[in-house]
């Protein structure tokens, strides 16, 4: 080693290697962004006189944007906390509109020519310190509005930078990514995301892996240990996150993302072949999507249709609900772009983590206003939803799914609105598919436990197993303490998924799971040896799982269910699913690629 | 310049809505209002100053107008201290 190597070899800094759970395989290597949303980090920065004029601008767009949301978020608290919480927006939204407040911090930012994120703080930090100081829970609770406000400014003006000012590719780095702010991310060209939190089915996992992007959840720490600019791998097949890699670190990833890719490129070949079994069984093989972007990746991944739209990824930088015409023409074009083959649409699933957490702060949000119980309690939003999408079903290719449904009397008062929504369109002498299909989704208890009731009224089941395994084994998957318990082959769930699939067949109506369980490659052919018609799965394992039905027979399929019901713990059926699937397909990529 | 020295009547102090009337009112003049209480003063058009003066039931503050209308401004003012904000 020449001298000057080991020069750069001492001030290089050490290499840190983080585990976490992956969440979308693919490996990339590039610079971290730090995304801090929690509490915003304020540089002061001296600004140049001729962009004063830009920093007051974005003074001005940063409190119109969170006036916005604060206005909504009023909006809703309203209706859904009660006026006491909703008091908490009212002062903030005041104080945005204190123009002694916004005067002063313009009139500082011209004079100390400072950046207005240090300036913003600096003025509103002010108060909240002085409310603080007060001897009185009740100025205690004000001061930490100030600050959620002042934070919420501060954001605001950080994203809006974000969203101009990014270049070149970055990986992401955050605490935790809601649906909109990988959004907002997404803009940019995003080489992977890491988060300390989060489960393999937070919404920014499912976004990520739709969008092909490797992600690592439940980190830990890495927006501790990574900062802005320092070089990353990220391997999201194993869920490793390199900080500060080495350069032979570089080349074993660039090797493995090389022999991965070719896995890929083997799979591609299977693109236009049916997902049929080595002795002749068709399993309906579909996809699940969230925005219509993803559809030119499912028709290419050899999608024969799509199993679940997400329709509530509509709502994603909506500031209102999109109106009647505004959806048929979104569901239109996504029936016209999969047929023939169906597309199943499922009404909004709103509420629990999916659009906001921060609209409606429910103590336990998994068992509260989401789903179903969004769609009746604000019918007009439901019967909007309801009538474009009985419109785009003129083609015929277009099924309906409700979500969250826990009794039958729910099934039947959806049904009425479905009623109430052709109704409307007869009237308005609006064509549509009048023998549309409709199902529900099973993903409460006591919808699989009623199953066989809930097939009499309907045209198929769709398992969600995502809810019905963290609902039946009292596991949030987003917990990062529990998430470990979360796991797809207990004996409880087997026998749960057995249930439903018995009482869909019992009816003559057809039975298939849309969660993520269905692209487990472990899962799938335990799955159709359950008897499952169809399974949906994330685009990004499409192919994988294709390979893997056509490797197999049904028959053999049909032995793994019976065996691994016999089994009593759900790491005995592991063990035995791995065994044999590395037995039987020995090139699968298994250990890497389970999710 | 006007001085006047009032005391806060109603049962919950001068929190967010009092607070916000509070400023609505004064900032219908054109004259500076400002409030003090002990070491602190603070622009008394401005919704998170007055907020942050916690003068809760009973607390005396001292108002300060200065302006081409202070005297209207003053009076209007002091007359919502009087009632209690109607609280």
């Amino acid at each position: 080693m020449s001298e000057e190597n080991v020069q750069t070899q001492k001030t290089m800094k050490k290499e840190i290697i983080l585990k976490g759970i992956p969440a979308s395989p693919g490996i990339s290597v590039g610079a971290a962004f730090l995304f801090a949303k929690e509490i915003p980090r304020v540089d002061e920065r001296t600004v140049r006189d001729e962009d004063l004029p830009h920093e007051v601008e974005r003074l001005e767009h940063a409190i119109q944007k969170s006036a916005k949301e604060l206005n909504k978020i009023l909006l809703f608290a309203q209706m859904k906390v009660g006026d006491a919480k909703a008091k908490i927006f009212e002062a903030q939204i005041m104080v945005l509109e204190d123009q002694v407040l916004i005067d002063t911090i313009k009139q500082r930012i011209r004079k100390e020519k400072k950046n207005t994120e240090y300036i913003v703080s600096d003025e509103i930090g002010k108060y909240a310190k002085l409310m603080m100081r007060a001897h009185d829970e009740y100025m205690h609770e004000r001061a930490h509005d100030m600050e959620d406000l002042q934070n919420r400014i501060i954001r605001n003006l950080q994203q809006e930078k974000l969203i101009s000012k990014l270049e070149g590719s970055i990986i992401v780095v955050a605490h935790i990514l809601t649906p909109a702010d990988t959004m907002i991310l997404s803009r940019n060209h995003v080489l992977g995301y890491a988060t300390d939190l989060g489960g393999t089915t937070s919404h920014a996992a499912l976004f990520s892996r739709s969008l092909k992007i490797p992600a690592i959840v439940a980190l830990g720490d890495v927006t501790r240990e990574a900062e802005t600019g320092d070089l990353v791998i990220i391997d999201g097949y194993s869920g490793t996150l390199v900080i500060h890699p080495t350069p032979e670190r570089i080349d074993e990833y660039e090797r493995k993302r090389e022999h991965m890719m070719r896995f890929e490129e083997e799979l591609a070949e299977l693109k236009d072949l049916p997902a049929v079994t080595s002795d002749g069984h068709n399993v309906e093989l579909s996809a699940n999507i969230e925005l219509p972007q993803e559809l030119e990746y499912v028709v290419l991944q050899g999608s024969r249709g799509v199993g679940l739209y997400r329709t509530e990824g509509l709502l994603i930088g909506w500031d209102d609900f999109p109106s009647e015409d505004e959806q048929y023409q979104e569901y239109k074009r996504i029936a016209d772009r999969i047929y023939p083959h169906r597309v199943i649409m499922r009404t909004f699933d709103i509420g629990g983590d999916k659009i906001a957490p921060e609209m409606a702060e429910e103590q336990n949000p998994f068992l509260g206003w989401r789903g179903i119980r969004v769609c009746f309690d604000r019918p007009d939003l439901f019967m909007n939803q309801l009538r474009a999408m009985l419109r785009a079903s003129t083609r015929k290719n277009l099924a309906i799914m409700f979500p969250m449904i826990t009794t039958i009397d729910e099934v039947r008062k959806a049904k009425e609105y479905l009623q109430q929504a052709k109704a409307d369109l007869h009237a308005r002498n609006v064509k549509f598919d009048d023998g549309i299909q409709l199902g529900v989704m099973i993903e409460v208890p006591a919808a699989a436990l009623t199953a066989a009731l809930i097939a009499a009224e309907v045209d198929f089941l769709s398992v969600g197993s995502n809810d019905l395994i963290q609902y039946l084994l009292a596991v949030d998957r987003g917990n990062s303490l529990v998430s470990a318990l979360y796991r797809e082959f207990e004996p409880a769930v087997l026998t749960t998924l057995k249930h439903v699939i018995n009482a869909g067949h019992k009816q003559g109506i057809w039975v298939g799971i849309c969660g993520e369980m269905a692209g487990h490659p472990l899962a799938a052919p335990l799955l159709i040896g359950l008897g499952m018609d169809e399974l949906s799965v994330v685009p990004v394992v499409l192919p994988e799982i294709k390979k893997i039905i056509r490797s197999l027979s049904h028959k053999q399929m049909q032995e793994i269910a019976k065996t691994a019901l016999s089994l009593t713990t759900g790491k005995e059926v592991e063990k035995y699913l791995r065994d044999f699937l590395m037995k039987a397909l020995p090139d699968l990529p298994l250990d890497d690629t389970t999710l | 310049m006007i001085e006047r020295e009032v005391t806060i009547k109603n049962r919950s102090g001068l929190h967010t809505r009092p607070a916000a009337t509070l400023v609505k009112t004064a900032s219908k003049y054109q004259s500076d209002f400002v409030i003090i209480k002990d070491d602190m003063e603070i622009n008394g058009k401005s919704i998170i100053g007055v907020m942050t003066l916690a003068a809760e039931q009973g607390s005396k503050l001292l108002l300060r107008f200065d302006g081409p209308d202070k005297e209207a401004a003053a009076a209007a003012v002091i007359e919502l201290f009087e009632h209690g904000f109607d609280e």
